[in-house]
């Protein structure tokens, strides 16, 4: 990495802490949308230009370079829509919430150059229904923009002559996965929020049919400072392949859980031990999830890799998931999987967790919130539930060990969406590298004969284990 | 009895409307608007909404039920919003829940006596830096224990109410 802790600068996180810079007088007095009206007097094709020379990838979980996947809206595009992804909900990530409340004007800042580089005429901020707080910040941003005609109003003099953006914030209700982009645009468009099968991609065929980009708050929060310092200067901060910084959300067994913008590419030990005063008591650490509840953990050997998208993926010190012992599980064309970096969120357990019931509540999780549109996912998940939730208790099965593994195995490829995946590989990944565990929990006193009956794991045997085809609570009502 | 939109809301509908292309995609915001205005998303209230942008019913029924945050039944009068998570989970979030549950008498899912609160137990609520944690209204309450969580109702009680009274209840709150 070009950057340490010691020289690092502060981007996206620059106003955190900063009481009224919220506020769009205070936020205009430290320079926001200054670079906006830099960005007016450039060609808007020079924009996209230098968001791919900065090498910025989406922070909202993929990674996927944000240049890129702006040069796939189609050149005859009438109208296109920038759709900025706000439904922050993986478990452990709690980085947006704070842009969002401490700096919305620089998110809006980002959206302006964006759209113009785009040339789109209105944008949507889809904002999680539960951040309450955050929606009334950020609509008195909006209005404040509106008011000060950086919204609103038609430009005569920039690149696109008669340009103007109108900005609404669009609120979820309640739905883990309208963070999917599609799910996303059918939730914005009115509609539950189940996921669209791609191709068409939305960058093709997005919202109300038309080419549209969706971007995470912090990718998009990041736009002003390329477009201000350069895409090189942006580029050289990061690692090779991941220019700028990287927002880790530190929870779980820390001395100094938080929120840090770190060096792209850190390595995870340091940020655990100096950034977030080690783990309480002296504790060692048992496992780390490094990029929010549905990336396969790291074990207590495996925490000096580097947080960077693609160090996670491709790292051989992070051993690979498996889908039974000395059987990697392929990710297609061969491919197999360490982890990823996702969303940032790096959720600390120490030895003394018990990981079976860490991985029954994840399950539980995705259960709950699996749309129902597939089938693979949504039996799998409840079964998946279930099935941990009985080890978690101490009355497992023999048998049941593979059976997850063989559920989830069953889930993961065969969705329209990664909500899928999200469950089946923290699943694996747990199974692979923590096994002697979930194998303790398996109960002692079956007869023989039943444990014999019940240790070749099929689909009639799922019927056989406790299975009742009953709904798992759906929250409130 | 049929449900009507006050004058003052129909101009909030109108306004939200011309902010997107078609009535449909306004179908969330108007029902987080009838949610505030008649307590809960009853029949009649959904009825309402899709009079309101001449949608079927039908349609409105299927992104009402899909939504956790659009409650079918009367709420109390605060939703408190109980994070157990991962993060909040390694940290005591069921300890606290299970302080509110004792300290309300219900469990979560339920409202209690008096109609002030309903407890719901939530999934990841994005302050898992500050876990466990519990958002009632525009407020976080982070950080919790079983006591502080106990004592941050008395808080919560004196927070505007998240919604106005369902017109046909007599309680404002209760099963």
């Amino acid at each position: 990495m070009a950057v340490t802790l010691e020289n690092m600068p502060k981007l996206v996180m620059r106003f955190v802490g900063i009481e009224g810079a919220n506020r769009l007088d205070e936020a205009t007095r430290r320079g926001v949308y200054g670079t906006y009206k830099k960005a007016l007097g450039m060609a808007p094709a020079a924009i996209v230009d230098e968001v791919k020379k900065s090498n910025l990838r989406g922070r909202g979980g993929a990674g996927f370079p944000t240049g890129l996947k702006w040069s796939f809206i189609p050149k005859d595009a009438k109208t296109t829509y920038l759709v900025i992804n706000a439904d922050e909900s993986e478990p452990g990530t709690c980085k947006d919430r704070e842009l969002l409340y401490w700096d919305p004007h620089t998110l809006i800042e980002g959206i302006l150059i964006s759209s113009y580089a785009l040339g789109c005429q209105h944008a949507y901020i889809y904002i999680r229904g539960e951040m309450i707080r955050e929606h009334k910040v950020l609509q008195r941003a909006v209005d404040e923009a509106y008011a000060a005609g950086y919204l609103g109003k038609a430009l005569d003099n920039a690149g696109r002559p008669g340009w103007k953006l109108d900005l609404t914030v669009h609120r979820g209700a309640g739905a883990y996965i309208c963070g999917e982009e599609t799910s996303l645009l059918n939730s914005l468009e009115g509609k539950r929020g189940w996921p669209r099968l791609k191709p068409p991609f939305p960058a093709v065929k997005g919202v109300w049919g038309q080419p549209t980009i969706v971007n995470n708050v912090e990718t998009i929060a990041n736009v002003p400072h390329i477009i201000e310092k350069g895409g090189q200067w942006f580029a050289e901060l990061g690692t090779p392949k991941s220019g700028g910084t990287r927002i880790l959300c530190m929870s779980g067994h820390l001395n100094k859980p938080g929120v840090y913008e770190l060096p792209m590419g850190i390595p995870l030990r340091e940020v655990i031990d100096k950034v977030c005063g080690g783990v309480p008591g002296g504790k060692k650490v048992k496992a780390v999830i490094p990029g929010g509840s549905s990336m396969p953990p790291l074990d207590a050997s495996e925490l000096d890799i580097p947080m960077e998208f693609d160090a996670l993926m491709t790292d051989e010190r992070i051993k690979p998931v498996q889908v039974r012992p000395g059987i990697n599980f392929d990710m297609g064309g061969g491919k197999i999987l360490r982890t990823m970096a996702g969303s940032g969120g790096v959720i600390v357990m120490d030895e003394t967790t018990d990981l079976v019931a860490v991985t029954a509540r994840i399950m539980r999780f995705y259960a709950h919130e699996s749309c129902g549109q597939c089938t693979p996912c949504r039996e799998g998940t409840g079964w998946l539930a279930r099935i941990t939730t009985r080890l978690a208790k101490g009355e497992g099965r023999p048998g049941d060990v593979d059976l997850c593994a063989s559920i989830a195995h069953g889930i993961a490829g065969n969705t329209i969406c990664p909500l899928g995946e999200a469950a089946a590989w923290p699943m694996l990944g747990f199974l692979t590298k923590f096994r002697g565990e979930f194998e303790a929990k398996i109960r002692k006193d079956l007869a023989p004969e039943r444990r014999q009956a019940l240790t070749q794991p099929s689909l009639v045997q799922i019927r056989g284990t406790g299975y009742q085809g009953t709904a798992l609570p759906r929250g409130r009502s | 009895m049929p449900l009507s939109f006050p004058p003052e809301a129909q101009q909030k509908i109108a306004a939200i409307r011309a902010r997107y292309p078609n009535a449909q995609a306004a179908c969330l915001p108007v029902l987080h608007l009838a949610q505030d205005e008649f307590g809960h998303l009853s029949d009649e209230a959904i009825d309402a909404v899709a009079a309101a942008l001449q949608l079927p019913s039908a349609h409105v029924w299927g992104v009402v039920t899909f939504y956790t945050m659009y409650h079918r039944h009367p709420t109390g009068k605060h939703i408190l919003m109980m994070c157990t998570n991962v993060s909040c989970m390694l940290r005591g979030g069921y300890d606290v829940l299970h302080a509110l549950e004792k300290k309300l008498n219900i469990k979560a899912g339920e409202n209690s006596a008096d109609g002030e609160f309903t407890l719901v137990e939530e999934e990841c609520l994005a302050a898992c830096a500050d876990a466990p944690c519990l958002i009632a209204g525009e407020k976080y309450f982070l950080r919790l224990t079983p006591e502080s969580a106990v004592a941050a109702l008395d808080e919560i009680k004196k927070m505007p109410p998240d919604h106005k009274p369902h017109p046909s209840s007599t309680s404002g709150g209760g099963h």
